[in-house]
């Protein structure tokens, strides 16, 4: 897996971002490189919410940043809107960004501890000089008020007053306040009960579904994306293994490590635990990925094609893209 | 039933600038030798501070304690801090949600694991050595002999986990406290660290209690579930009885929450609405019931007691489920 190809690709012409051959490496010093992001492409339709996943260093989070030029990749196209953002001069990528907005994993950590919600919020509108201190002012409570936090109790307190949900409905209210079209949430829940992740994705799903806004949902748990996405991508060392509907991925997951992941999801009933195959060991250092196929290294099925030759992204059944020397059909 | 562990009417409260925080009230739990019990609930249901009131911690100045802690026929409570620490390693141990923070950063990971084999068994400095090469090997970390000379901060999470694992088995105890240990993990990590817990269960005879906010983790990994809310235990049982027969409504709505890999792509979750009470105000009737969706009028005065069930179902419910209203 972990493979290349372009034919998951969407030619139509309701592309809102188009991410080509994406490259993002980290130097080391002398001869050492993270290759975080190998060569890349995917694209997001207008209204579409692409959920993201894998494990820790499978450049999920490098990805999601390298769209806003937050490090600028090393190499490839981020067409957003028709406007290359790796090309943009400084001060054009400055505004270009209102229409992308982040949301962090922490949603105490990424708010700033000095100012008040009111501040947070108008912070954005103030910037960019969205209307008098009057409609500010409005336009908070009324962001507020839509991620469900009741503004005239919240307005004057500080982030640390709050938990971890109704942060992260901060952190959404504040993302929201400059209209934007797109989203990028990188683990916007996993630093959150399990009772209240369920509160957020609903909200964001709210959210979507009023704005029209499409979505980049990165995490690592299958689980999670599962209510909320319209496509799923699965990544492993920098490279994709899998892209399909939702309905397809979890039902036949074509790739092996899909199957691992979902796998190693637990399941909340005594009588239906599975015991099998679980994903052993951990992946391989991404400053030396293993030749050929990047998962082979964990992959029960993988035999010397595998070393040879990287695998390319193939549909193998409608909408459902795999890059697997062995598919699992 | 020999108990190892026995927790009888505990209440833990602590000063603050708002009040008394009352965060565990009332509890009962008794842990038999080699059993596994889950405590489960939301973030500040009280699930830590009872773990760690279990251990006999929390004896501050700001604390109030009653009730009482029995562990393996020794009255916890009525012990000093040094007392308590004796059975520390030996009698119980414990690992943490978060290894790197758990892990002294500036000291080798060999020397860590032989700390507690030196002060408690007595060993030598290289019988202690070779005693961590092979506890490392026990928790399959791959090359263990390289990672002795490790820092932590050249680990990864799941490898930090296991070495915690390892520090927490070195001197053989009895029980395990395990905080919430695989929340800050991958979920495929999170699989791999649970099966070595329940294969050093088996081998081991270790008694368990595995702390966590996810019915999910909880499912097959403990005999039992103990459920949380708002510093009280709301439901108790065998864990397939739970899972078969709820009669919580707090437990059924927090199973609900659950994103599960078998929910229909597309279909809204259900979450719980709202959030905890204020712990400062504990108020009258069911703590739950202003979240409850079976909520009565009754609910809101009258406070629940602990119900059994014919089997030793515990519940805390005016209008359990499976009851008629």
């Amino acid at each position: 897996m972990a493979g290349s190809g372009i034919a998951h690709m969407r030619n139509s012409t309701d592309v809102v971002l188009t991410v080509r051959d994406l490259v993002v490496e980290f130097r080391l010093g002398k001869d050492r490189v993270v290759r975080a992001v190998s060569g890349l492409s995917f694209d997001v339709v207008k209204g579409e919410v692409l959920a993201i996943v894998g494990e820790s260093g499978c450049g999920k989070t490098t990805l999601g940043r390298a769209i806003l030029q937050l490090p600028p990749p090393n190499s490839g196209e981020v067409i957003f809107e028709g406007t290359d953002l790796t090309q943009l001069p400084k001060e054009n990528l400055r505004s270009a960004r209102t229409a992308i907005q982040m949301i962090f994993q922490d949603p105490i950590s990424s708010l700033d501890p000095r100012m008040t919600v009111k501040q947070l919020i108008d912070e954005p509108l103030e910037i960019w000089q969205r209307g008098d201190e009057q409609e500010r002012s409005v336009r908070i409570n009324e962001l507020l008020n839509n991620v469900g936090l009741d503004s005239e109790l919240v307005l004057d307190r500080h982030a640390y007053e709050f938990s971890g949900g109704q942060c992260q409905r901060i952190s959404i209210a504040r993302a929201l306040a400059l209209d934007p079209r797109m989203l990028i949430c990188d683990e916007p829940v996993s630093a959150l009960d399990v009772s209240i992740q369920a509160q957020i994705i609903n909200l964001l799903q709210d959210m979507h579904d009023r704005y029209g806004l499409s979505i980049i949902f990165i995490s690592h748990d299958l689980a999670v994306v599962k209510a909320i996405s319209n496509r799923v991508m699965v990544m492993y060392l920098g490279k994709i293994c899998e892209v399909a509907p939702p309905e397809i991925l979890y039902a036949k997951p074509a790739h092996h490590y899909t199957r691992a992941l979902l796998n190693s999801v637990p399941i909340p009933d005594p009588t239906r635990q599975t015991r099998t195959e679980l994903l052993q060991g951990e992946p391989p250092s991404p400053m030396n990925p293993p030749t050929g196929c990047r998962f082979r290294t964990r992959c029960a099925a993988s035999s010397v094609l595998c070393t040879q030759e990287e695998p390319q992204l193939r549909e193998v059944s409608p909408g459902q893209f795999v890059a697997c020397h062995h598919p699992i059909i | 039933m020999n108990s190892l562990l026995s927790i009888k009417d505990l209440n833990v409260s602590f000063d603050t600038p708002r009040g008394m925080l009352e965060a565990v009230r009332n509890v009962d739990i008794e842990i038999a030798a080699g059993m596994s019990v889950g405590i489960v609930g939301e973030s500040g249901s009280g699930k830590t501070v009872l773990s760690r009131a279990a251990m006999g911690l929390l004896q501050g100045s700001n604390v109030h304690r009653t009730g009482t802690v029995v562990f393996d026929g020794h009255e916890l409570t009525a012990m000093t801090r040094p007392e308590v620490r004796s059975h520390f390693g030996t009698g119980m141990a414990m690992i943490f949600q978060d290894p790197m923070t758990a892990l002294n950063p500036v000291r080798r990971i060999g020397a860590q694991i032989s700390e507690s084999l030196i002060f408690r068994l007595g060993m030598s400095k290289k019988d202690a050595l070779k005693r961590s090469l092979e506890l490392l090997q026990l928790v399959r970390i791959p090359d263990a002999k390289s990672m002795l000379r490790k820092f932590p901060y050249q680990l990864s999470g799941g490898m930090r986990q296991r070495v915690m694992i390892a520090i927490a088995i070195s001197c053989n105890p009895k029980l395990l406290f395990a905080d919430e240990p695989t929340t800050a993990l991958d979920v495929t990590v999170q699989a791999q660290i649970l099966q070595l817990l329940r294969e050093l269960r088996e081998d081991l005879g270790m008694a368990m209690v595995l702390v966590t906010h996810d019915l999910g983790v909880v499912a097959g990994n403990t005999d039992y579930v103990a459920v949380m809310y708002a510093g009280q235990v709301v439901e108790f049982s065998p864990t397939t009885k739970l899972f078969a027969d709820m009669r919580m409504p707090y437990t059924e709505a927090l199973l609900e929450s659950i994103p599960k890999i078998d929910h229909p792509a597309g279909k809204r979750l259900l979450a719980i609405a709202g959030r905890l009470p204020d712990p400062t105000d504990r108020g009258s009737g069911c703590s739950f019931a202003p979240r409850c969706r079976y909520s009565q009028a009754k609910c809101l005065e009258e406070s629940p007691t602990l119900k059994t069930d014919p089997d030793g179902h515990l519940y805390r419910c005016l209008f359990p489920i499976g009851e008629a209203l």
